[in-house]
């Protein structure tokens, strides 16, 4: 069964296909249904393909599928196939799930919108694309499918681009994925001078022929790309812009699915990062730095969608972490943790905005838990799962993540503590301000309809990943060697390269009781502040909700200096200096000819006279020179 | 009574300038023309003389080529000239400039 691997990229490619050319005709909500099929189906596929890999022993869980040579250039050939290992089709799988819920949930969400149609298409191609990138079994052919996302999610975030603001929102996601892109490229470089080649499976085998510092600085590049794609420090304030696109689109593309595939790589490429444990570190304290700051903006922030893009780039920092300490199991399952527990996050919050027509500002919510039901115990299930709360899902993950710090640096440890403390204190401030309290909405909308819950299209998502995201503590337990099933899982993939530290029980009551005490600190907090405030200046100081003015020193010493080159460029350089060259060979010419007409004067005597001229000078050359 | 080659040559130079000067400054285009029949004569005089001198038949024959040519030419010349006067009897060969720049 294992050959139908190919047809997981290829289903929401044929979706893509289909809506593209008829997506019009076929119209709304027809369109929606057929997407939604084609990422569900992909899903079945990768079950299939699961399961399939689940009847060979766990090393030999590595195939590659041969598709064709995309081209092949002096020593560089590069064959486009999917490589089947554990951990592509885990991503595979979550990637399709999470996403077909999306897909569904979107039906309903995009319900008014007049380019229904549209929208999936670009939601197919996105998931094709992030396919690509993560079952791909070559370097090259990741990037193409990194790429495609970052189109995608240009095209999906400026979905509503007659928004001067989501237009430029897109514009910002392109430019800073551009800078990580480009740290990508050159590590590919770099790959493949050394070693000939960027099939992964060739370039692990012949890691030995790269020195140590090549190696890195081949993860620092790949950490870069990683970076920009994951909203890491330097490179994150793009992702609270980007909530600029449709809900869903936060949902999938900023939460669930492109912004983990930096971690994914970081992952893909273990034996690198293995062999070159100083990049480790640096990507671990970018990592743990990022979590720690974005949490800090997280906390002052009005929108109810920015508290959740700023704790998306804390909690990416988190598996950063993991994957800088060589818990790349633990980041995987943060990762997947967090692609339940966020997207619910996300599709709860749009499941609000689209009762409250549009409002995203916190402080004009409140009270709402008696009016949408079914989405406050979706939202407060995330709530506790992102906030480490046992048992759901989160707290598992986070502890794993936190563990395996220790062992590396209590330093990383207490960092991460603080940040978990943060994480519980701001969800729930999000919390108390949208669900309790006073309905603060009523004076705005006199005589409308009270906020309602959703219907079952956009209900069913938030309570399938709802579960999910309580029933993910089956992925990974600790407690016992046989429960850890995605460490025995992913063991083919990572097991050579990963950090093992293996904590007695008492230890791990330990870790397990202060991660526990961590949530609920922050939970009290959030409680005891926001249970009855509404605003509370001091705690939101303005520094926080600027996102301590990193965005907006890279608008004035970035990006105002180079739009100040820029219009230099154009009024000067291209004026003068790139039309003057061309203008002036013009001019020059024409004056020349105007000069040299004069010669032309229709008289045959001029002719004659000048070509006797022209004899005699020859002559009087041939007798005075060529004889001596 | 034989007489030097270089009286020969002199004569070429002679009519050749008259040739020459007559093209420069005649305005008439029959007598013009008449002034290139001069040159091209002048030439093969110079081309016989000096047949004679080296014994070398092939400038005799360069001479008759000189002729034929000479005589393709009077054909195009004169339908050229008959064509300017049609157009304006008594025309010089000032009066069509129109391929001034």
């Amino acid at each position: 069964m294992l050959h139908f691997a190919y047809l997981i990229p290829l289903l929401p490619l044929a979706g893509f296909a289909l809506l593209c050319v008829a997506g019009r005709r076929i119209g709304n909500p027809v369109a929606g249904w057929i997407a939604t099929l084609a990422v569900a189906a992909a899903f079945a596929m990768s079950v299939v393909v699961l399961v399939s890999l689940f009847a060979h022993a766990p090393d030999g869980r590595l195939f590659t599928q041969h598709w064709f040579t995309w081209f092949r250039v002096d020593r560089l050939t590069v064959d486009v196939g999917l490589r089947i290992d554990p951990l592509s089709v885990t991503m595979a799988l979550f990637v399709t799930g999470v996403s077909a819920l999306i897909h569904l949930y979107s039906i309903g969400y995009m319900e008014h919108d007049e380019d229904f149609a549209k929208f999936f298409c670009y939601l197919n191609l996105f998931v094709f694309s992030m396919l690509m990138l993560v079952l791909s079994s070559n370097l090259l052919v990741t990037f193409f499918g990194w790429e495609g996302v970052g189109v995608c999610s240009y095209l999906l975030i400026a979905f509503w681009f007659r928004r001067p603001s989501a237009a430029s929102a897109g514009k910002k996601a392109m430019i800073y994925n551009r800078i990580g892109d480009a740290g990508f490229l050159v590590a590919l470089f770099l790959i493949f001078e050394r070693t000939g080649s960027l099939d992964y499976q060739t370039v692990f085998a012949r890691l030995g022929r790269i020195s140590p510092t090549d190696l890195v600085a081949i993860a620092l590049l790949l950490f870069l790309g990683a970076a920009g794609k994951s909203a890491q420090i330097p490179l994150f304030p793009w992702l609270a812009d980007a909530m600029e696109g449709p809900t869903p689109v936060s949902a999938l593309i900023h939460a669930a699915t492109m912004v983990t595939a930096g971690v994914y790589l970081m992952c893909r490429i273990n034996p690198i990062l293995h062999a070159a444990p100083d990049a480790a570190h640096v990507v671990a304290w970018v990592g743990v730095v990022t979590a720690l700051v974005a949490a800090t903006i997280g906390c002052a922030q009005t929108d109810i969608k920015k508290v959740l893009a700023y704790s998306t780039v804390s909690q990416l920092g988190y598996m950063f972490l993991a994957a800088g300490t060589g818990a790349y199991v633990a980041a995987i399952f943060l990762m997947l943790a967090h692609a339940f527990y966020k997207a619910l996050l996300f599709l709860s919050a749009g499941s609000v905005i689209h009762a409250m027509d549009g409002e995203q500002d916190l402080k004009k919510m409140g009270a709402l838990r008696a009016f949408m039901p079914v989405t406050a115990v979706t939202f407060f299930v995330g709530w506790l799962s992102i906030a480490g709360v046992p048992p759901f899902s989160g707290f598992w993950a986070k502890s794993d993540v936190l563990e395996n710090a220790w062992a590396v640096s209590p330093a990383l440890w207490a960092i991460g503590a603080v940040t978990a403390v943060l994480t519980a204190y701001y969800m729930g401030r999000e919390f108390f301000l949208v669900f309790m309290g006073d309905p603060r909405w009523q004076g705005a909308r006199p005589g409308g309809d009270a906020p309602r819950d959703p219907g079952w299209v956009m209900g069913v998502p938030l309570v399938v990943l709802a579960a999910c995201s309580f029933l993910g503590l089956f992925i990974d337990l600790p407690f016992h060697p046989t429960w850890t099933f995605l460490e025995r899982w992913l063991q083919p993939v990572v097991g050579a390269s990963a950090a093992v530290h293996h904590y007695g029980l008492a230890e791990l009551w330990g870790f397990g009781l202060a991660d526990v005490a961590f949530a609920a600190l922050g939970i009290a907090m959030a409680a005891a502040v926001w249970r009855a405030a509404v605003n509370r200046p001091r705690l939101e100081p303005r520094f926080l909700f600027m996102a301590w003015f990193i965005d907006w020193s890279y608008d004035r010493f970035v990006a105002r200096p180079g739009a100040l080159v820029s219009s230099f460029a154009s009024s000067v350089v291209e004026a003068r200096v790139i039309d003057g060259a061309v203008e002036g060979t013009a001019r020059l010419v024409r004056r020349g000819g105007e000069r040299l007409r004069r010669v032309q004067t229709g008289y045959v005597r001029t002719y004659a006279a000048v070509i006797v001229g022209g004899i005699v000078i020859l002559v009087a050359y041939l007798v005075t020179r060529a004889g001596s | 009574m034989t007489i030097d080659g270089s009286w020969y040559l002199a004569l070429a130079a002679v009519v050749f300038t008259i040739g020459a000067v007559g093209v420069l400054v005649r305005r008439n285009v029959l007598v013009m023309f008449m002034c290139i029949e001069l040159m091209l004569n002048a030439a093969n005089l110079t081309f016989v003389t000096f047949s004679r001198q080296l014994n070398d038949i092939g400038g005799q024959v360069a001479v008759f080529f000189v002729l034929v040519v000479a005589a393709a030419e009077v054909v195009v010349g004169l339908g050229i000239i008959v064509a300017i006067y049609r157009r304006r009897v008594g025309a010089t060969a000032d009066d069509p400039h129109e391929l001034r720049g």
